[in-house]
């Protein structure tokens, strides 16, 4: 059981490593995606605001798995044909944005209007207010909440098997098919999944600290 | 009303200004000049239009008529009266050149005390970090906290955070100070400090424009006080005028009396 496991140990590298490179994908392209919708819900003129909140309402509203089944069966329709991969990616992607856009409505939403006009009153413009007072507060506010839903996209990215990527999951349910190992194998996925995220949120608790106002 | 005090154009120069929320009328046609170097002060019964005045200013807050002219340029709106606001880039120009000071303090938690007082020298004034930091050195020297440079604000006290914002204010020298209610949110033993710093700064002929409830301040360090009542201007005068118990104008003996009452 051991030597199969390890035999298999290259294969689910790859799977593994298609997994980071889904949720980097994923994280990244929100990231930026969100912020500027976020930005044009909370500042923007109306019409883009009522379209964000549509967009981030629409999203929101649906599973994941029905987004990505949508993106992947359903777009070839209206003659849009993406390979599996991209299809996957976008949908988690739009999902992921629409959650993004809601940390930076929130963490914008939670500066004092005092910080604002304070901001005004000694001649800043729109951009310095934003550069200079408003994103720095708030990034503190959008980190907590964004680094959770980092971890969610590097689980959730597990989905992709569904379409037929081999990521780490579809790896581990392929060496399954072959050794029939199936406790060891789900426990060593687990495990993975686990040190990345674990990583993840030691680094968000030193980041948090590191922008904390108050030194301790 | 206050033309004939002295001679000379006002540095500051409200004219019929009215601004409405809704059908609530917060300033109803109100008119008031401050001269180089004066230090007038707004007092009246609260909702009675002074701090909104204040913002209007510096046009935190828009008004709906008149004008005001700080330096004979309109303040928020261009030129020959058409209401069209000034563009963004104007807006933040005009309001260098005024000063404000808030209730709440509202210092950037994230910087220094010299940081906050650093963020307009360099954005707005263009100074390297070297030179804000000496200018923000100089005037945190001024409000006596030389030593608390590199604070954060949550570090300071109720009256520390507010000196700084009294130094983060002047250090834009800006033509006009505004002082919206500055010691309303400190305790009592605080006040002191920070009256202690504008009263300095008084002397050094700052030209202020503050709005206040601490009447021995008001009447001490005042050329001139404003009273305000629903929206308008009731009466102006030199202190010794205005608070005395014999006056004729009807709201506010009312006014001081409750003042008295609650107060002494």
């Amino acid at each position: 059981m051991a030597s199969q496991i390890l035999y298999a140990l290259p294969f689910l590298a790859k799977g593994f490593a298609v997994t980071l490179w889904v949720s980097l994908l994923v994280v990244t392209l929100s990231l930026v995606a969100g912020v500027l919708l976020g930005v044009g819900l909370v500042y923007g003129p109306a019409p883009l605001r009522w379209a964000v909140r549509i967009f981030s309402d629409t999203i929101r509203g649906i599973p994941i798995l029905v987004l990505m089944f949508f993106v992947y069966y359903g777009l070839p329709a209206v003659g849009l044909h993406l390979p599996s991969f991209w299809a996957a990616v976008l949908a988690l992607t739009l999902f992921k944005t629409a959650q993004v856009i809601e940390y930076l409505r929130g963490a914008v939403a939670s500066i004092p209007k005092g910080q604002s006009e304070a901001a005004m009153a000694i001649g800043l413009t729109f951009r310095q207010r934003l550069t200079s007072v408003i994103f720095p507060q708030a990034f503190r506010r959008f980190l907590p909440p964004w680094i959770n839903g980092v971890t969610d996209a590097v689980k959730g990215s597990a989905l992709v098997s569904l379409l037929g990527i081999t990521d780490l999951m579809q790896a581990i349910n392929q060496v399954i098919g072959r050794t029939y190992e199936a406790m060891p194998l789900y426990i060593l996925g687990a495990l993975i999944y686990f040190a990345v995220n674990y990583a993840l949120s030691l680094a968000s608790r030193r980041l948090e600290r590191r922008f904390a106002f108050i030194r301790e | 009303m206050s033309e004939a005090s002295n001679a000379g154009p006002a540095l500051l120069d409200v004219r019929d200004v009215s601004k409405a929320f809704g059908a609530v009328e917060v300033l109803r046609s109100v008119s008031l000049q401050v001269k180089r170097g004066e230090v007038v002060t707004v007092i009246g019964p609260s909702g009675s239009g002074k701090t909104t005045l204040l913002r209007c200013v510096n046009f935190l807050e828009s008004y709906d008529s008149g004008s005001i002219r700080i330096d004979g340029k309109e303040v928020g709106y261009r030129e020959a009266g058409t209401r069209q606001r000034r563009s963004e880039r104007d807006l933040a120009a005009m309001r260098a050149e005024t000063g404000m000071v808030f209730q709440s303090f509202n210092l950037f938690p994230h910087l220094t005390a010299a940081g906050n007082i650093m963020l307009g020298l360099t954005k707005v004034r263009g100074k390297s970090q070297a030179e804000a930091r000496q200018v923000a050195e100089h005037w945190l020297g001024r409000v006596g906290l030389a030593h608390k440079a590199d604070s954060l604000p949550a570090e300071l006290s109720g009256g520390q955070q507010q000196r700084v914002g009294i130094a983060r204010a002047v250090a834009m020298e800006p033509k006009i100070l505004l002082l919206d209610e500055i010691t309303s949110a400190l305790d009592p033993e605080l006040v002191g400090e920070v009256l202690a710093v504008v009263r300095s700064l008084a002397e050094d002929g700052m030209t202020m424009l503050m709005v206040t409830h601490e009447m021995a301040f008001a009447r001490d360090a005042s050329s001139r006080i404003v009273f305000m009542a629903d929206g308008g201007v009731s009466a102006v005068g030199p202190p010794k005028e205005i608070l005395a118990e014999e006056t004729t104008n009807e709201r506010l003996r009312t006014f001081l009396a409750r003042f008295r009452a609650s107060h002494f």
